[in-house]
């Protein structure tokens, strides 16, 4: 897998700092495990959050350590596996969402466009979902409010940004427009989170949201 | 209104915890045969500083410090995935704290994983006479912090260690989105600038 398009920067340090948005942190944890370059920043960058969280000064702790009594079989012993892919999924999602992109329960949007909502753990700001887009599909100029992450998992899309394979990530920030159009044979499933606030005008918009919203 | 906000950065010398060689090694104490001494020294040198990043992260004295015993008993329970190679104990630690931050401050999921050693490729990155040493890197790394220019260090502080995602940096600052974002940017390239260009 030839990776060319990376989370931008402050994507890893606020991954790194643990405080993105869930579903970003989703997206971004997809990719890790597709990605050495990433998985690299992301050690270099907990190596800064280390550095912070060394210099704070020291609250008194009132208990003692723990009393502690292990056998060495309670212990946790190594074994997680990198660039683990079940099926067309890569190993962090296919735990939530499955191996097989056949198999998920896709709600059309519009005509050649169909979602699946990501259940997240609780009141985080932001969506996490799938998108599939069929062959040559265009998907109409949009602008973001917030932040949109997304990681292409299977076919490419391309806009003015560039060409978007499998593995990489488009990074997007406020207003910039684009209007991806879907590979011409593949089409695109994609993983895509979303800033939570986004801003409903009304009902037509809410209604054509989760396809206008991004 | 940096002062404001209390970020200012710390003065003078900073009193981190002792020598790192000596916590890496007390974790292959407890990773190899369970040494509850060496785990008591780790205690007494992290828990105290887990309690505070855990209430600057939000949570009260008593959830701080019950996060804390937590974190530290994970450091017990999961001493043998840790990794010299990858990080300093004080990193390790780290990740260990802001995960249960995730999981247990903000209930969610932690879809990052600790780092675990296993990842060959990209450490294969660095030649060897470039590997800094632990010690040589956590200092470059500290100093880099105290280069960076106030509004730079401004958010990466609010990142680390409030919790604060960019967006509610942003609300927080009363700066748009994109300027949290290309502060963070310049900070993150500044700092590898410095860390890694004083070869």
């Amino acid at each position: 897998m030839k990776i060319t398009h990376h989370p931008e920067p402050e994507s890893l340090m606020s991954c790194s700092a643990g405080s993105m948005p869930e579903a970003f942190a989703a997206v971004m944890s997809t990719h890790f495990s597709q990605c050495a370059k990433c998985r690299n920043d992301l050690s270099f960058l907990e190596n800064v959050g280390a550095a912070l969280f060394d210099s704070l000064s020291p609250a008194a702790v009132t208990r003692d350590a723990p009393v502690l009594a292990m056998r060495s079989s309670e212990a946790d012993r190594g074994g997680v596996t990198l660039e683990q892919t079940v099926g067309d999924v890569p190993a962090p999602l296919s735990a939530v969402i499955g191996s097989d992109f056949d198999a998920i329960d896709w709600k059309r949007v519009t005509p050649g466009v169909w979602q699946h909502v990501v259940p997240l753990s609780g009141q985080q700001r932001g969506d996490l979902r799938l998108m599939k887009i069929a062959p040559g599909q265009v998907i109409p100029e949009h602008a973001h409010s917030g932040s949109e992450l997304t990681l292409i998992l299977k076919g490419s899309y391309r806009d003015k940004t560039g060409h978007y394979q499998a593995g990489d990530v488009a990074d997007m920030c406020g207003a910039s427009g684009h209007s991806p159009v879907a590979d011409p044979v593949d089409g695109c499933i994609c993983l895509v989170a979303t800033d939570g606030k986004m801003k409903f005008k009304g009902l037509v918009a809410r209604f054509v949201q989760p396809f206008t919203g991004f | 209104m940096i002062q404001n906000i209390a970020i200012a950065r710390p003065v003078g010398r900073v009193r981190t915890t002792p020598g790192s060689i000596l916590m890496a090694d007390f974790l292959q104490r407890i990773a190899e045969r369970g040494d509850v001494d060496a785990f008591r020294k780790l205690f007494q040198s992290y828990a105290p500083r887990v309690k505070s990043y855990m209430m600057r992260q939000g949570a009260d004295a008593n959830t701080a410090e019950e996060l804390a015993q937590e974190t530290m008993l994970t450091v017990w329970r999961k001493a043998s995935l840790y990794s010299g190679e990858k990080g300093s104990a004080t990193t390790w630690i780290f990740t260990i704290a802001r995960n249960l931050r995730i999981d247990r401050l903000r209930r969610e999921t932690t879809w990052v994983a600790l780092p675990d050693g296993h990842d060959e490729e990209a450490s294969t990155d660095a030649l060897p006479d470039e590997v800094l040493s632990e010690r040589e890197r956590k200092v470059r790394v500290q100093r880099a912090l105290a280069e960076l220019p106030p509004d730079q260090y401004e958010v990466v502080s609010l990142s680390y260690v409030e919790g604060l995602s960019h967006s509610e940096i942003a609300e927080r600052l009363g700066l748009p989105l994109g300027t949290v974002k290309s502060r963070m940017r310049l900070a993150y390239h500044k700092i590898r600038e410095l860390v890694e260009d004083l070869k």
